[in-house]
């Protein structure tokens, strides 16, 4: 199946390819003669950031990006025990009536980029029967404003406007954590829109591509499907959660709106639930300990709702059908090399769509991050999807199966706790059956073929920086 | 003597001369904490990672963030430690080291690194010993011994009181424990910067743990690099465990003493004389 699916990179012309890295070269060189800071990036934001790093931390306790990121803006064990703590010390100079006045818990993240996306059997309308499309060039992603912080002492907030590339702005997170209730770090009680606990945390995770940054894990939902849901989406609700004193033991559940984070009570009056469990060990001289996890998730989503004119009323869906997600992941060290393997199982009810059965579906992903500084670090992914049943009997059963693989790396030109950059370069491809690529690459129309095999493609080099 | 025996026997002897000098590198790179055994070389990634910012890649203390911090990271290079298990002037064990950095230092910007491994935290510890060649010519002291503590009374905690007006603690300390003392704005430490008395009723543990046998180990071992000297030769360990039990009615934590203590202010209060240049400690 590798091998196949390697086989069909080939086929792509090779002119974009010798393009971008001609570009990705020069722009290295450029880097490199700036003296390791790019002067290019003082006019650009825009599209929305899906990851988190977040310097105004950095600022405050004076520690390096390294002290709580394996490489930013994925978190370590350190970083996952601040955060645990409500991004506290626990110095007993957490509140902010310690810091200076002048002290503001913000921090910006942009990633200027040059990209180039290829996606094949694309409808066009002059090509109703399919073309390769390939889109390239310059361009921005969005900007994300952390503010994040401690309100007082075991009070933690989260608050992240953002702002994506055409103007539109949005609001990813917005909380209020209780800390360590009862002196307890078993007792954490959080309130508003956040990020699912999720280990692997596609919020703080090392992938910036179209094709390479989302996991299909978290995303993926059969062809004709009704529902929204995404393990990847923050959500709306209230988390009680939990950690050991070290949080190598952690503990969440959740009880959140049924509107996959979307403000505003568009969806029912039912509620979802999400549990995660992990534990850690000391084992071994890798950078971190080695982790393991479950998490599941029960949910719901209206199929009835009150209407004014044919219109449905939001709030007012009923006649909910369930879907769950169930999973296990782990984060081991072998050394400097991490290895972040997941594998989840997925079933919607089916009056979600698209036909008589439940469709049923499984998920494997391994990731791995070879981290030879604090400075560098390279990595890969491969994540496989396969449909076990469909909705409806009459499609064919490879419908919706998905293979995706990239390639990376990322390095940061210095290394303080004022703020970050990092020369990113990432290569992702997937081939979904069927189906347009999540990415929305191309036309974003499915082919009329369902056994078709759509292959898409991101090469990116970008400069990703936050301060 | 031939060329090439005369070859071998040069060879030989650089050989035993490195070898020996491997060793000898080799020993004083390594930490013991329990049954783990830290190694310096896979330490220095770790402190470049986690240390340097601050403590300096040297661990002279000379960081990016050294100059925006107060108080200011420990000096490596000095080899001077606050929190020993040591006589004061002797240099710490490999387990007060790793005590330390597992723990942090309350009201400091040194958090706790509990969350790293023991192997990694021991490895770092390793490593901090190269920065000194006191760790290569001197050996840790004897960890003092610390006899059992006796049940806190109110006898102790006043005694304890009559020895913070007695030994002059309120000086620094403040007459209530709040960092306050007549002398606490003229404290320097052993680098010549300003350094501030413990502030017993804002913070929640102390600087070198959370026990009172922790608070009794600072008594006797003093917080070296610091103006807080050592009481070893001063005060008897029994006088030492009342000192305890008097600063722990100073925190603002629901302590057995502080219950204690409240209990007979309820009725004794205005037997209590003032600690400070005219006080009576004790009350008596």
């Amino acid at each position: 199946m590798v091998r196949g699916f390697l086989r069909g990179a080939g086929s792509v012309q090779g002119s974009w390819l010798v393009s971008g890295v001609v570009t990705c070269t020069c722009l290295v060189v450029a880097m490199a003669v700036s003296g390791g800071r790019s002067r290019a990036y003082t006019a650009y934001s825009l599209a929305v950031h899906k990851t988190e790093a977040i310097p105004a931390f950095a600022r405050k306790y004076g520690l390096r990006c390294s002290a709580c990121h394996t490489v930013w803006p994925e978190l370590n064990a350190f970083g996952q025990r601040f955060k645990d703590n409500g991004y506290q010390l626990g110095n007993d100079r957490d509140s902010p009536m310690w810091q200076s006045p002048a002290y503001w818990p913000i921090a910006m993240r942009t990633t200027p980029q040059w990209h180039l996306e290829s996606t094949t059997h694309q409808i066009t309308d002059a090509a109703p029967a399919g073309k390769t499309l390939r889109q390239t060039g310059f361009d921005l992603s969005g900007v994300d404003f952390l503010l994040l912080g401690t309100l007082h002492k075991n009070i933690t907030f989260g608050l992240v406007p953002t702002l994506d590339a055409d103007g539109t702005t949005g609001l990813e997170a917005a909380f209020v954590r209780f800390d360590n209730l009862g002196q307890s770090p078993w007792a954490n009680l959080k309130v508003g829109k956040f990020e699912l606990d999720n280990l692997l945390s596609e919020k703080r995770f090392t992938w910036l591509s179209n094709n390479g940054g989302f996991l299909y894990a978290y995303h993926f939902l059969p062809s004709g499907s009704a529902n929204n849901f995404g393990f990847g989406d923050n959500q709306i609700g209230a988390e009680f959660s939990g950690h050991s004193f070290n949080s190598y033991t952690r503990y969440s559940v959740a009880l959140l709106t049924t509107d996959d984070g979307e403000p505003g009570l568009p969806g029912g009056k039912s509620m979802d639930a999400m549990f995660t469990l992990s534990q850690a060990f000391a084992l071994g001289g890798g950078l971190g300990p080695q982790r393991v996890g479950v998490f599941g998730y029960l949910g719901h989503r209206p199929t009835t709702f009150e209407t004014v004119s044919g219109t449905a009323i939001p709030g007012t869906g009923t006649d909910n059908k369930s879907f769950y997600r169930i999973g296990a992941t782990a984060q081991l060290w072998l050394g400097n090399l991490e290895l972040l393997p997941l594998v989840s199982h997925a079933q919607d009810d089916a009056a979600l769509g698209p036909g008589p059965d439940k469709p049923t579906w499984n998920n494997a992903l391994l990731e791995a991050h070879y981290v030879a500084t604090p400075r560098f670090m390279v990595q890969g992914r491969y994540e496989l999807t396969r449909m076990s049943t469909q909705g409806d009997p009459a499609t064919p059963k490879s419908l919706g199966d998905a293979d995706a693989i990239a390639l990376g790396f990322r390095y940061y030109p210095f290394m303080i706790s004022r703020d970050g950059m990092a020369l990113h370069g990432e290569f992702a491809m997937t081939r979904t059956t069927g189906m347009a690529p999540l990415s929305g690459d191309g036309s974003g129309v499915d082919p009329a073929d369902p056994a078709t095999k759509v292959w898409s493609r991101s090469l990116l080099l970008a400069f990703d920086f936050a301060f | 003597m031939r060329p090439h025996t005369r070859w071998m026997a040069v060879a030989s002897g650089w050989g035993v001369l490195l070898f020996a000098a491997g060793v000898t590198r080799a020993v004083a790179q390594e930490s013991h904490i329990g049954s783990v055994t830290g190694h310096a070389p896979a330490g220095r990634p770790l402190y470049e990672r986690y240390c340097a910012g601050c403590h300096g890649d040297d661990g002279d203390a000379r960081g990016e963030n050294a100059q925006w911090i107060d108080p200011r990271p420990r000096d490596f290079t000095m080899a001077v430690f606050k929190c020993r298990s040591t006589p004061t002037g002797t240099l710490p064990t490999d387990e007060d080291l790793f005590n330390a950095m597992t723990r942090g230092f309350v009201t400091t910007n040194m958090p706790p690194w509990v969350a790293l491994t023991p192997q990694g935290r021991a490895d770092m510890v390793a490593y901090i010993k190269t920065f000194s060649p006191k760790w290569k010519t001197g050996k840790p002291g004897t960890p003092i011994t610390i006899p059992p503590e006796p049940a806190p009374s109110i006898e102790s905690i006043r005694h304890g009181r009559e020895l913070f007006q007695k030994m002059e603690c309120w000086k620094c300390h403040g007459p209530t424990g709040h960092g306050d003392g007549p002398s606490a704005a003229t404290l320097t430490d052993n680098k010549d910067l300003p350094i501030h008395p413990y502030d017993f009723s804002s913070g929640s543990r102390f600087m070198c743990g959370v026990t009172n046998r922790d608070l009794y180990k600072i008594f006797m071992t003093g917080l070296d690099g610091t103006p807080m000297p050592s009481f070893a030769d001063d005060i008897k360990p029994a006088e030492a465990w009342d000192l305890v039990h008097f600063l722990r009615t100073l925190q603002p934590l629901d302590t057995p003493e502080a219950a204690i203590w409240k209990a007979w202010l309820a009725s004794h209060a205005r037997e209590l004389k003032p600690i400070g240049p005219e006080g009576g400690g004790g009350g008596r």
